[in-house]
């Protein structure tokens, strides 16, 4: 009883917080998702099913569907930036390699809004790109290489690198050195050891990089907003629309509650991925 | 050490290497676009107008920004400190405990990884119910819910190398569970909740759009963040490149400051 009491002390403030400021407002938002919209955009208190319909109508199934194709684009190409420099890095002398990851880790720490806004500036009709793509005279004219799904990708990729690389760093890293060796002792050329043994034994730090750049791309609302200049809408900022310009709250709620449930299947995914692979190598 | 065995040129290595140096280039250039054009005079990205600090001192007059800079410090620090205190004691709390309860983990897991879009409305939802005054104040309550995820997991990781007997024998000494906590655990695990002090002092200051959905309509609680996406929004002022410049600089002292106190942790 007394231990109890005195878990709660150290654990009852904090949980308390995360209680009053998380779970109740979520749960008010899974309410909502079942309730009416008033005609001035209050919520009318009757239940239906009706804003999860919506959802799926090919209208809205259609925005749904493009978030996931450019979070999904943005997850293969991170995790094939991110695989090759993770590997390098790893494979560097042991004291060089805190310094090469935290190189990759700082622009990671600044502020998203202006990493985004440096593409702006980088992709604009007057950008340094194009820029150079006219000084070199490889093209006759401007590229609009800005407000487009591409340049949503390309941002979102930028962003999250860091993260990717990180993640599989850290695999790699504690992969030991004498498996591979082993394989190439038994013979296998060193594609094969990579395909058969390595690339399998550092599925757990895919997994954990993919699914974080997919789940924090799926719901973003920054990049999209800003590197696709209203013309690519995704899940977040359809969310957005609904709660400050429609006004139509239930269903912005509704999509919230669909965009929890897709992350919750990945992350739920990645566990299993993860704990396969733990059995694996048992 | 053996000698120096001339290597055959590796061409995966090599490949390995030079992806690296463009992995850096990708990383590196927008950055250093964005800060070599804040001392641009002219302004523009297309020409090169001499060096100049000229957009330094706008910005510098600018009150609007002024403004939000000062709100983002007091979201910033009353935040992270509420954060630090709630979330060492719920990790201290957690580690202590011998069993692991799943849904205990899934609640401290869960402010890391719901979209900030959907905490966002949840909590604009939240406080409307309520017929809460939005503001600073309603900023700061709900940046704390994340930070407090974020120090905690910080402060578990360093937790899980102590010894918790030393808490059980100062207890058996005769301090109180307060006294023991200050005296015996913190000292011990302080680099830990700096570190996670400062994450929160990071994450907070460069929040955006949790503090947009719960700043209310007043303009007296725009923050950093909201100053800077209505800049680049609705015209681009050269001006942003300097703020862009000085904020970068700041995050970066940040980091290089935690990573000492990460280090000096290490070798202790």
């Amino acid at each position: 009883m007394y231990q109890r009491l005195r878990t709660f002390l150290f654990v009852g403030p904090g949980l308390a917080w995360l209680m009053f400021f998380m779970v109740v407002p979520c749960l008010l938002i899974f309410l909502y998702s079942f309730f009416e919209r008033g005609v001035y955009g209050g919520i009318v208190y009757n239940f239906t099913f009706e804003n999860f319909d919506r959802a799926f109508d090919p209208l809205y199934l259609a925005i749904l569907l493009k978030s996931a194709k450019i979070a999904g684009l943005a997850t293969l190409i991170a995790l094939l930036i991110a695989y090759p420099a993770a590997y390098a890095i790893a494979r560097a002398p042991a004291q060089r390699q805190p310094v090469y990851l935290f190189l990759v880790m700082l622009p990671f720490w600044s502020n998203y809004l202006i990493r985004t806004y440096a593409w702006i500036v980088m992709l604009n009709r007057e950008g340094l790109i194009n820029r150079a793509l006219l000084d070199f005279g490889l093209v006759g004219e401007a590229l609009p290489l800005l407000y487009n799904e591409a340049s949503v990708v390309t941002g979102l990729v930028y962003n999250y690198v860091p993260f990717v690389i990180l993640a599989i760093y850290s695999s790699i890293s504690r992969l030991n050195p004498e498996i591979a060796e082993a394989s190439e002792d038994l013979g296998a050329p060193s594609y094969k050891t990579f395909l058969r043994v390595i690339l399998p034994l550092t599925l757990p730090g895919i997994a954990a990089g993919a699914v974080f750049v997919f789940v924090l791309s799926i719901g973003n609302f920054i990049t999209p907003d800003l590197l696709g200049g209203g013309r690519v809408q995704m899940v977040g900022n359809l969310i957005y629309d609904q709660f400050l310009e429609a006004r139509d709250w239930p269903f912005g709620s509704a999509l919230s509650l669909i965009l929890i449930g897709v992350m919750m299947c990945l992350l739920f995914a990645q566990a299993v991925a993860v704990n396969r692979s733990a059995e694996g190598t048992r | 050490m053996s000698a120096r065995i001339p290597r055959r040129r590796d061409p995966a290595k090599l490949f390995l290497g030079g992806h690296l140096w463009l992995v850096y280039i990708f990383l590196y250039v927008p950055i250093l676009v964005l800060m070599a054009l804040s001392f641009n005079d002219l302004g523009l990205p297309t020409a090169w107008g001499g060096f100049s600090l000229k957009w330094y001192s706008e910005l510098a007059q600018n009150d609007a920004v002024l403004r939000a800079a000062l709100n983002t410090v007091i979201v910033a620090v009353i935040s992270t400190i509420l954060a630090t205190l709630l979330g060492t004691l719920l990790a201290f709390g957690v580690e202590r405990r011998q069993r692991r309860s799943n849904s205990m983990e899934a609640l401290l897991f869960a402010p890391m990884i719901i979209p900030d879009i959907v905490l966002a409305i949840a909590l604009l939802s939240f406080f409307t119910t309520l017929n809460f005054t939005l503001g600073l104040h309603s900023i700061i309550l709900s940046h704390v819910v994340f930070n407090i995820a974020f120090v905690c997991a910080v402060v578990r990781t360093r937790l899980r190398n102590f010894d918790f007997s030393i808490v059980e024998a100062s207890i058996d000494l005769g301090a109180g569970e307060v006294t023991t906590f200050r005296r015996v655990t913190l000292p011990a695990i302080f680099p830990g909740v700096l570190a996670g002090g400062l994450l929160a002092f990071t994450l907070s200051v460069d929040e955006f759009i949790i503090a947009y959905f719960t700043a209310g309509a007043g303009q007296g609680s725009t923050t950093l963040p909201m100053q800077i996406y209505s800049m680049i929004r609705f015209g681009v002022t050269p001006e942003i490149n300097a703020m862009a410049t000085i904020v970068m600089l700041v995050s970066f002292t940040l980091v290089f400051i935690s990573q000492r106190i990460d280090r000096k942790a290490i070798s202790q």
